[in-house]
This record gives structure tokens, C-alpha cells and sequence, in this order.
């Protein structure tokens, strides 16, 4: 993935857009539906596919590009789920 | 550290509990959550279990990030990853009974340990470093990258007006320690002595303003 510009960091992306809390409370959710896993069930986003179609799963992807350190953490937990959990 | 009444997110939006079903477990989590939920005495061995899978993602992040933490000896990054793991075991003992099935145990017990281990990891990493607060840093953007990039120095320009019409002395602060100076935004809060998730909140109101201002600039 490019690194944003310095314009593109300093605006932000578009709203809407979750908050750190929310964030971190549908993060494994939202890895485990990247990843395919059919425990990842919810009734309104089952996949990254839908979730563009969800406000709450677009929120979380906003604010991923907008949160240096809720991004971090993303990457970090979706590695390791990809690298399967033991 | 992130704020848990969230009482500071960034906006509402309308979120999918309430047409969502609670999952039925997994094999592998309902194992998990029933060995967990087990009295006080009957669970130890689940405990020590989890106990040692947090200390592994634990040591995953921290790997990740050897390269900031280069000058951190083997000995205190050893007592940095058991620390983390242990504030992640009490967290996750502590959320248990809220986790709703909604991903793989491992994947929702995981997320703390990595939340702990980055939280102490960037704070280590800036522990001798000073937080500038350079609320006129703005100032120089434009003319940095006009030479390499006319396009990108031309939105500067425009970004660097709004920022000195639209945004309060605190919101530049802010939005140039973290979106600038790549100062991480739970050091920040620490520094401020605030919250990661009233920090974010600052930067996003600060952002909604750029471009609000930005827009009124081209309206006719």
C-alpha cells in the first residue's frame, strides 16, 4: 500500500468514521471476516464485501486509514491471525 | 491507553447490534470460554493456557517492532512482553463475559495482547524523546515539496490557510504532532495526560474542519 501524502494525512479520510473505542471493540470481527473465517458471523456484515454496504464496517476502515496506531494494530492482529493462532 | 466508556468516539454511526444474532461458538472457542468460566481454582490450567498464548502474540508484536525498540535489552523487552501479557490476561478475564461468539476466542483474546504490548512498545520507544509541539510546523509545508511536487504544494498551500483560519491553537497541535511529526497518539495523550480516544477526536474535528474550510474556498 502507498504511504498517504502529507495532505492526504493532514485531511484525513472521509466521514463517517468510528472512534478508537469502537474501533478496538469490532477489531477482531473485523479481521476475522478479512480473513474468510466463518465464525465471523454477524447478521449485517459478514464479509468486507458487505461491509462496504455497512455503516459501521466502512466507519472502521476510515478510521483505519485515519489512526496511525489503531492501523498499526490492525496489521499486527490480522498477521497473526494469518499466521494461524496457537 | 484507549478509553472504555466510549464516551469519546469519533462519531456514532449506527453500529449492527440490532440486527445482529450472537453466533454459536466454535468448537475451539467454546472450549476456551467454558474452561474460563470455570470457578476460581478449577480454571487455573485455562488460565496458564491463556496466559501463555497472550505471551506469544505478546512476543509476535513485539518482534514487529525490534527495529524502534533497538536500544531496549533482551532482558527488559522479556519483562516488557510478560507485563503486557499479564495486564492482557486480566483484561481479557475482566471482558469474558462480554465476548458474543462474534469472532474466533483467540482472534477477540489476541487484540488485547497486541493493544498491550503496542501501547508499551511505542511508549518505551519514545521514552527519551521529547514531544514537540510545533503548532507553526505548517508553516514550512508547502514550500518543503513545491520544487519535487507543484500539485501536492499547491493543497498544502490551500491546507496550510485553513489551518491558520479554521483551526483552534490546540487542534494545530495536534494535527501536527501526530499527522506531521508522526508522534504516536497514545504517547500523546500520555503527554497530555489525556485520552488516546479524546486525541483522535481532537484530530478528526480538526480534519472535518480542513475540509470545511476547503470547501467553502471553492464554492462560488
Amino acid at each position: 500500500m502507498n504511504e498517504p501524502s502529507t495532505a492526504d494525512r493532514l485531511l484525513g479520510p472521509e466521514p463517517p468514521e468510528l472512534g478508537c473505542d469502537e474501533c478496538f471493540e469490532f477489531l477482531d470481527r473485523y479481521v476475522d471476516a478479512e480473513l474468510g473465517h466463518e465464525v465471523a458471523l454477524c447478521a449485517a456484515c459478514v464479509s468486507p464485501a458487505e461491509c462496504t454496504r455497512q455503516r459501521h464496517c466502512v466507519g472502521m476502515r476510515a478510521h483505519l486509514q485515519g489512526c496511525p496506531a489503531c492501523a498499526e494494530e490492525h496489521a499486527s492482529l490480522r498477521a497473526l491471525a494469518e499466521g494461524g493462532l496457537r | 491507553m484507549l478509553s472504555r466508556d466510549g464516551a469519546d468516539t469519533v462519531r456514532k454511526v449506527e453500529p449492527a447490534r440490532a440486527t445482529a444474532a450472537v453466533a454459536p461458538l466454535d468448537p475451539d472457542s467454546r472450549a476456551w470460554v467454558r474452561g474460563l468460566g470455570l470457578p476460581s481454582g478449577q480454571r487455573d490450567m485455562d488460565v496458564a493456557r491463556l496466559h501463555a498464548f497472550l505471551l506469544r502474540a505478546v512476543r509476535f508484536e513485539l518482534g514487529r517492532r525490534r527495529a524502534a525498540l533497538r536500544d531496549v535489552s533482551a532482558a527488559e523487552l522479556d519483562d516488557m512482553a510478560v507485563q503486557a501479557a499479564d495486564d492482557a490476561l486480566l483484561a481479557v478475564m475482566r471482558k469474558l463475559p462480554t465476548f458474543r461468539g462474534d469472532s474466533r476466542f483467540t482472534t477477540w483474546a489476541a487484540k488485547f495482547a497486541i493493544l498491550e504490548a503496542s501501547v508499551k512498545a511505542r511508549r518505551r520507544a519514545w521514552q527519551h524523546r521529547e514531544v514537540t509541539l510545533e503548532p507553526e510546523a505548517w508553516t514550512r509545508l508547502a514550500p518543503a515539496v513545491a520544487a519535487s511536487d507543484p500539485d501536492e504544494a499547491e493543497r498544502l498551500r490551500g491546507i496550510a490557510v485553513a489551518i491558520r483560519e479554521a483551526l483552534s491553537p490546540h487542534q494545530r497541535e495536534i494535527l501536527v504532532a501526530v499527522a506531521l511529526n508522526d508522534v504516536p497518539i497514545d504517547v500523546l495523550a500520555d503527554r497530555l495526560q489525556t485520552t488516546r480516544g479524546a486525541i483522535y477526536k481532537t484530530l478528526h474535528d480538526a480534519r472535518r474542519n480542513l475540509r470545511a474550510h476547503l470547501a467553502s474556498e471553492v464554492e462560488p
